[in-house]
């Protein structure tokens, strides 16, 4: 088993293939993408695949150390231009093979007009703990 | 058969309050309880015990000397703890309140005194606050004996404040529920047990009815405020004929008997207006003068930018979308839910461009997935008009 990460991006991904803003699409069409969405977690849940899966808010700051004693130095919200993670599922899977089908599925969630997304996922496989048998 | 889980629970600030006034500190008490209730779910369903309190008392009693035991010798500390401890004073009421004003102590975090106030007063295991708070059970196990730490020194005997019970309470109820317990019907069985608990003449008993009222006025309204995808249902669109009569009819009881006191505080003006949403068949039969006139009360006992904002809604529907946006203009663009309200207010003023930009930017700063999907979907519908 190996567990890999699936990001989805605000910004910083390669456009979708299907890329419409979603306050541009029918109400319909979002129900759509939130069912399908729900749904393929929940059926990577009965297989016994999904680890964990959250969306983040679009607003953070940059935080880092600043001495002791000092508060902590901030910067943001993050600028225009850079990478901005929205949300991501984690899953653990028998295989890469796997992984990829995972996430192509999940790009291929409904947008606008009901076609799929094509959206472009980041797959990051785990750093796992070293095996037991070495040798 | 299985044990009612529930009635187990009840017992459980009493049991604590008896090992308390044996001697026990509050944090061994705690935990020896826990360990009780544990035995308790595993051997009742086979050998229920025919006085489930002295039954409780016997055991978490025994767990607690064990465990006492173990740690002197381990400590190499002589056995201070007397095996077979004289009847204390009679449990009561007493003693389920000093643990409510214990687990809300004001030198709690609050995310502390949930936690502590689920786990000693509600007598829920650490693993199930912490799948209600979706957070490990390491961390919540962490979170708890920290906050025993920090009221160690506390002694059960002192008076507490009312309110800060109620704080925790309402932040228990409010923040909904997931995992295998439903925190929200926990939220109104505590404060339930907690009136229960509370001197009849207590000045502040007005205000302790006054939460339980609102508790079942909105918990009434729990099953039509989503759909069966999820989604969330906003109280106009609501199907009323699926809120819980019986729940609005206790609930406005319990508020007229604590309005009938005088003794007005903001838990009761809150009451009162669900009260009005629960009394209207829709929205348009909604008495929203009558709103109003419940949220300048609530104004002048607690001048808070939320309460300003959900007064501007009521202000939109009594007076039309532009008095409602002027009303808006006093509240802080900083406070959530501002932009999704002015959308909404915008859209009724025939401001659809202005209104579809707002709702995409209110999703945008949404702090829930149900919230977002439903502001999009507003944004979404605005633009295809």
């Amino acid at each position: 088993m190996a567990k890999y990460l699936l990001l989805k991006h605000y910004r910083g991904a390669p456009a979708a293939g299907n890329d419409v803003p979603m306050d541009r699409w029918t109400p319909d069409e979002v129900t759509a993408h939130i069912g399908f969405m729900n749904d393929l977690a929940g059926r990577l849940e009965a297989a016994g695949e999904l680890v964990d899966a959250q969306a983040l808010a679009p607003e953070g700051t940059w935080v880092r150390y600043d001495g002791p004693g000092r508060p902590a130095v901030t910067d943001g919200p993050f600028a225009e231009t850079k990478d901005l993670v929205a949300g991501w599922m984690a899953i653990d899977v028998d295989s890469h093979e796997r992984a990829l089908e995972v996430a192509a599925e999940l790009s291929s969630a409904p947008g606008a007009g009901g076609e799929p997304l094509h959206e472009w996922l980041e797959l990051r496989p785990f750093l796992e703990q070293p095996p037991t048998i070495t040798e | 058969m299985t044990v009612d889980e529930t009635l187990l629970r009840t017992l459980v600030p009493r049991v604590t309050g008896v090992l308390v006034r044996r001697g026990a500190d509050f944090a061994a008490a705690e935990d020896a309880v826990q360990d009780a209730l544990v035995e308790a779910v595993r051997t009742w369903p086979t050998d229920p015990p025919r006085d489930p309190k002295g039954w409780l008392v016997t055991v978490a009693w025994r767990r607690f000397l064990d465990a006492t035991r173990s740690e002197t010798s381990r400590r190499r500390r002589e056995v201070r703890v007397e095996d077979e401890p004289g009847p204390g004073p009679a449990a009561g009421a007493d003693d389920t309140l000093a643990l409510y004003f214990l687990c809300a102590h004001p030198s709690l975090t609050p995310s502390s005194a949930v936690a502590l106030t689920l786990r000693a007063v509600g007598g829920l295991t650490t693993r199930q606050v912490g799948e209600a708070y979706l957070v490990p059970e390491a961390t919540m196990a962490q979170r708890i004996s920290r906050a025993k730490r920090t009221v160690a020194g506390t002694r059960l005997d002192q008076p507490g404040d009312l309110g800060t019970v109620l704080r925790v309470l309402y932040l228990v109820f409010n923040e909904g529920h997931s995992g295998d317990v439903d925190l929200v019907a926990e939220a109104v069985r505590l404060t339930r047990q907690l009136l229960a608990a509370v001197d009849p003449a207590h000045d502040a008993r007005p205000e302790v009815a006054g939460l339980l009222a609102l508790m079942l006025l909105h918990h009434a309204r729990r099953d039509a405020r989503t759909a069966a995808d999820g989604s969330l249902v906003p109280l106009a669109e609501q199907d009323r004929s699926r809120w819980d009569t019986g729940a609005i009819t206790e609930g406005v009881e319990v508020l007229q008997a604590a309005l009938a006191r005088d003794r007005l505080g903001p838990m009761q003006a809150e009451a009162a207006i669900a009260a009005l949403h629960a009394d209207a068949a829709s929205v348009a039969e909604t008495d929203w003068v009558q709103v109003v006139e419940w949220y300048d009360e609530l104004l002048r006992l607690t001048d808070t930018p939320v309460v300003r904002l959900n007064r501007a809604v009521a202000v939109g529907e009594a007076d039309g979308p532009r008095a409602g946006l002027a009303a808006l203009a006093d509240v802080n663009d900083a406070v959530p839910r501002r932009t999704a309200v002015e959308a909404h207010l915008r859209e009724r003023d025939g401001d659809r461009a202005t209104a579809a930009r707002l709702y995409a930017e209110a999703a945008r700063a949404a702090s829930s997935t149900a919230e977002r999907d439903h502001l999009v979907r507003q944004a979404a519908r605005v633009n295809q008009g």
